[in-house]
């Protein structure tokens, strides 16, 4: 790896045509490229349901609700980052709700009955999520087959394996002082602590998918992999490292989660696969890859979030919540459709 | 059913179970069957398109022993195909296709060999190439003994800087193939490909970049591109790691990278985030050279590069090829058309049925020359060798 730009040398001279021509970089004014998106959509979809439960909500505004909102979707921020890396290659990780439930098994066993301390579970329960992640990554990236099948077997077999573990039964006995960590606020404000670690994650991924070769080939993998494979993006690897991340953070959000609620059981975050798809699709990714950025999802895991507890505070059940957030999903996987079109519309030109 | 199944195979004179599934029966079987369902429908004309591209010598006497059975009877036969031995075995007339337009038809036992190849050569040479001699430098690459089972086999050549070596054949003859082995986006099962006389690591295009090599595909829209990125992130495509600092790549860069290189090929579009989708062959084809010419590469392999664009752009290329020999290149050009070959070749490569069946130089190639050896059985080149 170089760290200047390459000079031609041998091609160097090569002029086809008189004239050298410079390009403009952008053939979109730069309001057009930053507010007709999917991304800003959401966005603004979020900000307007932010205002009306401000406004009409009772409590929304107040410091308790912002803080046990940010609280309850921490996990869904952690795991829908790995999971735009993976859908954006045009894959799918149906298991992560079940890697969270093993890793919130593990930590248990390996602190409370085993007597380990905090840090030294959560390493091992960690290790364990990077193989989860490896065993679907080494499935579809190598084996070849296809990643919703994979990760359908995968989700019951690392679930199986949590609820083996444990049974029924949940391990509580907790040290104190790490469960109160997961809870507690930074400083004097109502902010909970977990948002640092989140923050960093996010940037960790915006960078690694925004600003690095290897980002750059998660998309063409997406659009077309037979193309990205000729010039030189190593598919394999690439999908390989999706899934690890994926089974990774999936652990980590597993720890957090034990530590919050201080219990650890097999059917722990059961069924939030579904809810960490839901927002990533939301949030502009395009479920059959090569479109999507991490801003637009994290305004779809914020919105999630909103709806979820505004509609809460006003007493909505938990099932007619369901169905809005199914109708919403529904809408943003349309809405890409909508934004394209309007993208493609040039005033006073004919349509192509 | 299975009566009127066993009915036509004993007319045709094979030996099959008709409850069989058609599974697992060889390649001659299988014709056969097709054969047997076109007669069970009662066909007056049946059209076969290269049905003895995947038989043996025997197999091919049994189907043509049906072949002309079914001709007795009073069917029509259209038989495809690039063998000239084939063809003049079965078939009554003969009628020559080239470039999708009809050439001629004579009566088999009117015309030889030689008359058909200049049917199919038909124009003369005369379109103006615009290679110019370039000096001819060290070896840049080198293959050896290279074999896929299957695909292709004991294949052997060098291409030398300043060189443009032409790799001619029939469609299906195996030279994209050849190509794709060399560059590391299939594997290949025996021999070695050697960059400036290191050895490049099999199956792998990142090892093959790294050397030196770029491969500009046969199809652009599938292989060269990624159509729905833009312009300069598909010719940033190949140098990503070279574009990043500290890892990190940004939009800046690559548009930096793919500027110049956009205006070196005059390629046409308003701005570099436009998609390659939008574009015409031509400008595709442009933007996959620029992407390839970004590498820097020593050795440019280049397949079909003037397939489906416009002949503006098509003597831009040619152009552009000869330019970049004159400079110390090494170039591959895997072509199709006859006069493109001849026009812009140094030397010539003849790829039959996966073998290389002459090596010709620019003095020695003609458009016959050439077609002979494309059309050759490889049982025809042994006996020649041996006699």
């Amino acid at each position: 790896m170089t760290t200047t730009t390459p000079a031609p040398a041998a091609a160097e001279s090569v002029q086809l045509g008189e004239r050298r021509r410079r390009y403009a970089n952008y053939h979109r004014p730069w309001w057009f490229r930053a507010f007709i998106t999917t991304e800003f959509l959401i966005i603004a979809l979020l900000a307007l349901v932010w205002l009306w439960a401000t406004v009409s909500v009772e409590n929304f505004s107040g410091p308790l609700t912002v803080r046990y909102l940010l609280l309850d979707i921490a996990p869904l921020m952690m795991i829908a980052l790995p999971m735009t890396l993976v859908i954006i290659t045009g894959q799918i990780d149906l298991s992560v709700a079940s890697i969270m439930g093993l890793s919130s098994v593990l930590v248990g066993i390996f602190h409370v009955e085993w007597g380990l301390s905090i840090p030294v579970a959560g390493a091992l329960a960690i290790l364990v999520g990077v193989l989860c992640g490896g065993l679907n990554g080494f499935l579809v990236a190598y084996v070849k087959l296809p990643s919703l099948a994979v990760t359908i077997g995968t989700m019951a077999l690392f679930r199986g394996i949590a609820v083996g573990l444990l049974g029924t039964t949940a391990l509580t006995d907790f040290d104190p002082e790490w469960t109160s960590l997961a809870t507690s606020s930074l400083g004097e404000s109502r902010v909970p602590a977990v948002v640092v670690p989140v923050v960093v994650l996010i940037a960790v991924f915006a960078v690694l998918l925004h600003f690095t070769p290897f980002g750059r080939g998660l998309y063409d993998i997406g659009h077309n992999e037979e193309a990205a494979r000729f010039s030189g993006v190593n598919v394999a690897r690439s999908q390989m490292t999706t899934f690890i991340l994926s089974g990774a953070v999936s652990a980590l959000a597993g720890i957090f989660y034990t530590l919050r609620f201080g219990n650890s059981r097999g059917d722990n975050a059961t069924g939030l696969e579904l809810e960490v798809i839901a927002a990533v699709l939301l949030g502009g990714v395009l479920i059959f890859g090569g479109r999507g950025a991490l801003h637009g999802v994290i305004a779809g895991v914020l919105l999630i979030g909103v709806i979820s507890s505004a509609l809460r505070l006003e007493g909505v059940t938990v099932n007619v919540i369901n169905i809005i957030i199914g109708v919403l999903l529904i809408a943003s996987v349309m809405a890409p459709q909508i934004v394209s079109g309007l993208q493609r519309w040039r005033p006073g030109k004919e349509k192509r | 059913m299975i009566a009127e199944a066993e009915r036509i195979f004993t007319r045709l004179g094979v030996d099959l179970d008709p409850r069989r599934p058609a599974q697992g029966l060889s390649i001659a079987d299988q014709q056969i069957i097709e054969i047997a369902k076109a007669i069970s429908l009662d066909a007056h004309l049946l059209i076969m398109d290269e049905p003895t591209a995947a038989l043996s010598g025997v197999e091919v006497e049994r189907l043509f022993a049906v072949a002309r059975s079914l001709r007795d009877e009073g069917r029509g036969i259209v038989f495809i195909s690039h063998r000239f031995d084939e063809i003049f075995d079965l078939c009554d007339t003969i009628t020559v296709m080239r470039d999708g337009a009809y050439v001629g038809t004579t009566p088999t036992d009117q015309t030889t060999n030689d008359e058909l190849v200049t049917m199919m050569v038909g124009r003369e040479v005369t379109e103006l190439y615009p290679k110019i001699p370039a000096e001819i430098g060290e070896t840049v690459l080198e293959v050896e003994g290279l074999t896929a089972a299957g695909v292709f086999s004991d294949v052997s050549f060098t291409v030398r800087a300043g060189e443009i070596v032409g790799l001619a054949g029939l469609v299906g003859a195996g030279r994209s193939e050849i190509a794709r082995a060399v560059f590391g986006v299939d594997p290949y099962d025996a021999g070695t490909v050697r960059m400036h006389g290191r050895s490049v690591g099999k199956h792998s295009p990142t090892a093959a970049i790294n050397a030196g090599m770029a491969l500009v595909p046969e199809d652009r829209r599938q292989q060269g591109l990624v159509v729905e990125s833009s312009v300069a992130r598909n010719i940033g495509a190949a140098i990503r790691s070279r574009l990043a600092r500290l890892g990190l790549i940004s939009a800046a860069s690559e548009n930096r990278a793919a500027g110049p290189w956009a205006s070196r090929l005059q390629v046409k579009t308003s701005a570099l985030s436009m998609n390659a989708a939008t574009m015409s062959g031509g400008n595709q084809q442009k933007v996959a050279i620029a992407k390839w010419l970004a590498t820097d590469p020593k050795l440019l392999i280049i397949d079909e590069p003037t397939r489906g664009i416009d002949v503006g752009t098509k003597s831009e290329v040619h152009r552009l090829l000869s330019q970049l020999a004159g400079e110390g290149m090494a170039i591959l050009m895997i072509s199709s058309e006859l006069p493109e070959v001849l026009g812009m070749a140094d030397r010539v490569l003849v790829i039959s049925e996966g073998r290389i069946s002459a090596e010709l130089s620019r003095e020695e190639a003609t458009a016959e020359k050439v077609m002979h050896a494309a059309t050759a059985r490889h049982e025809a080149i042994r006996e020649e060798a041996v006699a």
